[in-house]
């Protein structure tokens, strides 16, 4: 019989590492990502490295607005990842996130397209948010129904949802249509501003920093320190030991799919109530998948996915400047986003892994 | 008759790409890999066989096609099997989640494609418009001879060489995991790996192989759009939702290869019945879209409440396999 080579690496489990070398190793991870990005982005417009990193930061937050802008999207693609999170901590695979927040957001604009300019706003404000809220509810709960009936797989039955909101709203672009045949909504109410979230504290996005951060530190506490919570993460480990433990499991299902759905929602209503005041396909943009990786990465820990958040979005806005300063396309920002994703994913290996190789003495003496 | 022979024609211009992609999951699937970039990869082969075929056609003086053919062809497998690669290098040694990877991979492929497509005229110098004529044309060449045939030759034989191939590859495909040894052995990691593992199956060669392979079929997907549908031209986003669609046929075929043969063409046909549906308004035209989804979420509800064994997804679909922690 031939004996099987000894491997080179040898890996073992980590106990447990204590958090600054975690921290350290992401850190790497990320620097490493930023040192191939700039090599791309040299190779493509030969700027030299100083000037990427410059160009960078100055497209994230070089101004009073972009800096708004960058915050503007980190609050929404936080939002998204808080409401995923609770889901993916019970280890359901909801990748519909896209789909949630475009039902959402198709609600607001309804409202706002025949309730904008009548209702007094302490009213029409409270009512679409709830009203976003539940329509994207009631979509996250239909894939979760038959998850806990039928165990049928979430992760497909999800993303396939996605693509049914995408063509709903589809439908009500063409239906709101304005002007007609422009295939596009456009600005609504953009003489009246009905249903636009007005400013708060003489911030612009005053509001959604408010509803954002008050569902990052809610989301903490019911994960960390309610009962439900808790049945999450026993869920998530195993749907054998829940039941033993007398935890509905049905139930946990359908409930935390629905309050993930629910925050989805008012991202939803965020994004067309607060910043871009109009429905389109590209309304999610993506984000919903995004916030998956940010949510993970953060280890379900929402406070750190305010950083997560930042960091992508602002290397985000900073390579769609580069890209528009040298008139190449903004789909770049996608590009760098992509490889800094690979790097950080890959790097969790070294965090839960000892990686050590084996010399051929070592190999020779164990025998 | 010619209402119907467009109708066929057009049916299989959706069809074919998505079978592509389809063919290329089902193969990464079987191993045990979710691969949810297979869009990202579509992109990814798509661009890079028409940056292959450009650069080619740029700098000859006289383009041959079937050279244009062969480089192009080359390029989008290769390109689409590396994002598999990179995908494969992630999860299997690396043991990064599986969805979060691929989800990451199709961020980046769709960025890849759209920034390469948007941007290679510039980055080429400024030529203008990115048309590759001598290699479409030789993409869109029918079968000689038989595509002559009247009615029957415009409805079956008028396509270009990629269109034949998809469907051999696929019953190939569903030959190679039903008959041969190393069939049996992929479907058997993507089963159950340790049961593999102890037989001596070499479970990470045939998770990566499969995955980089896998990739490589669906990359010919974005190939096939772009150079037979759109006829050697880049839209950006244009190649749309398919890279999905082709995910959701994995799905309905049951991961069985010939069964995506003709749900590829219901894919199809799905995808472009609100043309012919009458009295539709535009906005109507668009919950139509939305059928090829619909009608995979009734199938995935359906197998899973019939829970027969044959038709289920491979029971290790999504989970990484350590060794060490059987």
């Amino acid at each position: 019989m031939s004996k099987g080579r000894e491997p080179v690496f040898q890996m073992t489990k980590r106990e447990a590492i204590e958090p600054w070398k975690a921290w350290l190793i992401r850190l790497i991870a990320v620097a490493l990502s930023l040192i191939v990005c700039a090599g791309v982005i040299i190779a493509l417009t030969g700027l030299n490295p100083v000037e990427v990193y410059k160009g960078i930061f100055d497209g994230a937050v070089g101004t009073k607005r972009r800096a708004w802008m960058t915050i503007r999207d980190t609050l929404v693609l936080l939002c998204i990842a808080v409401g995923i999170t609770p889901a993916f901590k019970m280890r359901f695979w909801n990748i519909g996130a896209e789909g949630q927040i475009l039902i959402g957001g198709v609600t607001s604009a309804a409202m706002m397209i025949y309730l904008g300019n009548t209702l007094p706003p302490v009213i029409l404000f409270p009512l679409m948010l709830a009203g976003s809220a539940l329509a994207a509810m009631v979509w996250a709960i239909i894939p979760a129904f038959f998850k806990a009936y039928w165990n049928t797989n979430e992760t497909l039955f999800t993303l396939m949802m996605n693509y049914v909101a995408m063509q709903v709203v589809t439908f009500g672009i063409i239906f709101w249509e304005n002007p007609k045949g422009s295939n596009s909504v456009g600005t609504i109410n953009s003489a009246t501003k009905g249903g636009w979230l007005p400013k708060l504290f003489g911030l612009e996005y005053g509001w959604n920093l408010v509803i954002v951060l008050a569902l990052t530190v809610a989301m903490f506490i019911y994960l960390r320190y309610s009962k439900q919570g808790y049945e999450i993460a026993v869920v998530g480990e195993s749907g054998n030991t829940a039941r033993y433990a007398g935890i509905n499991v049905k139930k946990v299902i359908l409930r935390t799919m629905a309050i993930s759905g629910a925050v989805c929602g008012i991202a939803g209503f965020i994004i067309v109530s607060g910043a871009s005041h109009t429905i389109s396909t590209s309304t999610a943009g993506g984000r919903g998948f995004t916030a998956i990786i940010v949510s993970w990465m953060s280890k379900f820990n929402t406070f750190a996915m305010i950083l997560v958040s930042f960091f992508l979005v602002f290397m985000q806005k900073g390579a769609g400047q580069i890209a528009s300063q040298f008139n190449l396309n903004e789909n770049a920002a996608d590009v760098i986003t992509g490889i800094i994703l690979f790097f950080i994913l890959g790097c969790e290996f070294f965090i839960d892994y000892k990686v050590r190789i084996r010399s051929a003495k070592q190999a020779g003496s164990e025998e | 008759m010619g209402f119907l022979v467009i109708f066929i024609q057009k049916v299989i211009g959706q069809g074919i790409g998505i079978l592509y992609g389809a063919l290329g999951e089902i193969l990464t699937e079987k191993s045990g890999n979710l691969n949810l970039g297979i869009p990202g990869m579509m992109y990814m082969g798509g661009i890079a066989g028409l940056i292959g075929a450009f650069l080619y056609e740029n700098n000859t003086a006289q383009p041959n096609g079937l050279v244009g053919v062969i480089i192009s062809f080359l390029c989008a497998f290769l390109c689409a099997a590396l994002g598999g690669l990179i995908y494969s290098i992630l999860t299997i040694t690396l043991r990064a989640n599986q969805n979060v990877t691929g989800l990451a991979l199709t961020t980046f492929g769709v960025g890849f494609g759209n920034f390469f497509g948007g941007s290679l005229s510039k980055l080429a110098g400024g030529v203008g418009q990115i048309s590759v004529a001598v290699t479409g044309a030789a993409f869109k060449t029918p079968v000689p001879g038989l595509s002559k045939l009247g009615v029957i030759g415009q409805a079956f034989f008028s396509y270009g060489f990629l269109t034949y191939l998809a469907i051999i590859l696929a019953i190939l495909l569903s030959f190679f995991l039903n008959k041969t040894r190393k069939g049996l052995n992929l479907r058997a990691v993507g089963e159950s790996p340790s049961t593999a593992d102890a037989a001596g199956i070499h479970v990470t060669a045939y998770r990566y192989l499969a995955t980089c392979i896998g990739g490589g079929l669906s990359g010919l997907g974005g190939l096939y759009f772009v150079m037979e549908y759109s006829g050697g031209t880049w839209t950006n986003n244009g190649f749309g939702d398919r890279g999905w669609l082709a995910i959701a046929l994995v799905i309905f075929a049951l991961w069985k290869p010939v069964n995506a043969i003709w749900g590829s063409l219901l894919f199809g046909g799905l995808y472009i019945l609100y043309l012919y549906i009458p009295g539709l308004s535009r906005s109507t035209q668009e919950i139509f879209k939305a059928l090829p989804y619909v009608v995979t979420i009734v199938v995935l509800i359906i197998t899973s409440l019939r829970k027969e064994r044959e038709h289920q997804p491979p029971a290790s679909l999504g989970r990484a396999y350590f060794r060490e922690e059987r």
